[in-house]
């Protein structure tokens, strides 16, 4: 059981072909498998369909995917911070399918829980309810949701061991583990691998089943809105 | 004199109980967090925290935690962390008692639009059908009226909706109004304004 790989273009190989699903963790710039996506670009694959939260910005993470056209369809909640994400959705070039946030999270935890779908009460009465099926339950109406299927899950982690045991950090946390789950395959990049033995398992945040490949590497981590507050002068 | 940003916060803040767990929307509900005062309040963050803490001094950001937002912020003693599929369990299955969040329009049977404009402005729902879906109590915080001087309490919503018949309570520069089965009810008056500002500055029904 070999997971661990010397870059992410290595981990890479054999798993990219033009019109797949991919699933990636990370919400805004936080949390975001910065190296595989960089990998991604280098590839040179397109057509993809991508869910993920947010697209990045212009010039860092999913954003670079978008630049370069490598991305035909999103599935995503919030698209505010990306100027050229929006530029490309207004004039067409781009689908994106809107997903509430909840909803997103849920389809992926589901498609790597082996639930094809699910009835939520987000979104009744709304456009994104349209085209789906409403069943009332309890003299509530709520609508079905299918669970993600990924044909590859792209995601980063705080640290794990070399059998893909993983712990997150803080708020970097967030659509990583669904993503992770979801996918076929799941390719992890870490700031630190360790040894098996090294993280006390209770612990851990994802369980190394779900996580196929493993590369460690240098995170530039940006910060999207830096926000601070004065120390109070006595 | 109408309320400004940080009055409409203070009187937002008003809406919550000790105890409670709560999410604060951007803008202006982020500012509530300033007016709580002495009370127990939670603050969730929809991305994946329990127990939000105030921005970071400056050079202590920590690109491994932010809000909703993306804004940089600290833990508490009591914080706790979770996938964004746990925390939107938690918003959906009504652990959350209140919602504090800012609209572009609100209709007079609780209807809210607060997340596109079409072929103009296409910023996504994020985590607000979810909350207002689920959280127990949803109370929308903004101005009365739009730049043009149009009221954005309406009969109807004329945008994409986030949430039919969601929203319980609308805190304006204006003053408070409750959504009943009839119609609006003015609840308070901003210092100054009079019931009849508020209903000539109201598309919708008044009762």
């Amino acid at each position: 059981m070999k997971k661990v790989y010397g870059s992410a273009s290595e981990a890479l190989d054999g798993l990219l072909h033009d019109g797949m699903l991919i699933a990636a963790g990370g919400f805004g710039l936080c949390g975001i498998p910065e190296l595989l996506i960089d990998a991604l670009v280098e590839s040179g694959v397109k057509d993809l369909t991508v869910a993920s939260n947010n697209a990045g910005v212009d010039d860092f993470g999913l954003g670079k995917l978008l630049a370069t056209r490598q991305i035909k369809k999103m599935m995503s909640s919030y698209v505010g911070e990306n100027a050229e994400f929006m530029r490309q959705y207004l004039s067409g070039e781009l689908e994106l399918e809107f997903n509430p946030q909840g909803t997103l999270a849920e389809r992926m935890r589901a498609g790597g829980a082996g639930i094809p779908g699910f009835y939520t009460k987000t979104g009744y009465g709304t456009q994104i309810a349209e085209g789906k099926e409403v069943k009332t339950f309890h003299g509530e109406n709520y609508i079905l949701e299918e669970g993600i299927f990924a044909d590859l899950a792209i995601v980063k982690a705080w640290k794990a061991d070399t059998t893909g045991n993983a712990i997150f950090r803080k708020t970097a946390r967030n659509f990583n583990p669904p993503a992770a789950m979801c996918g076929k395959v799941c390719v992890m990049e870490v700031e630190e691998i360790v040894e098996p033995g090294t993280l006390d398992p209770d612990h851990i945040h994802l369980p190394g089943i779900y996580v196929h490949r493993l590369i460690q590497g240098d995170h530039e981590k940006r910060i999207e809105q830096r926000t601070v507050r004065q120390k109070e002068t006595a | 004199m109408p309320w400004d940003r940080n009055q409409m916060a203070e009187r937002a803040a008003q809406e919550l109980e000790d105890g409670m767990y709560v999410n604060l929307g951007i803008g202006i509900p982020t500012l509530v967090a300033n007016y709580v005062g002495d009370k127990d309040i939670t603050l969730q963050s929809e991305n994946g925290m329990l127990g939000m803490g105030p921005f970071p001094f400056e050079g202590e950001e920590d690109p491994d935690l932010i809000n909703a937002g993306k804004q940089t912020i600290t833990e508490l003693r009591r914080t706790s962390y979770f996938d964004s599929a746990t925390s939107f369990g938690m918003i959906r299955g009504g652990k959350i008692a209140a919602a504090i969040l800012g609209a572009m329009e609100v209709s007079e049977k609780g209807d809210l639009a607060n997340w596109m404009i079409p072929g103009k402005l296409v910023k996504g729902m994020g985590g607000a059908m979810d909350l207002v879906a689920g959280v127990g109590r949803v109370v929308v915080v903004m101005d009365h009226t739009n730049k043009h001087g149009d009221s954005k309490v309406l009969k109807e919503c004329t945008l994409p909706l986030t949430g039919k018949g969601v929203v319980d309570r609308i805190i304006t520069n204006l003053g408070v109004l409750d959504v009943t089965h009839k119609g609006l009810h003015i609840v308070e008056c901003a210092e100054g304004v009079t019931r009849e500002d508020i209903i000539k500055a109201t598309e919708a029904t008044i009762v």
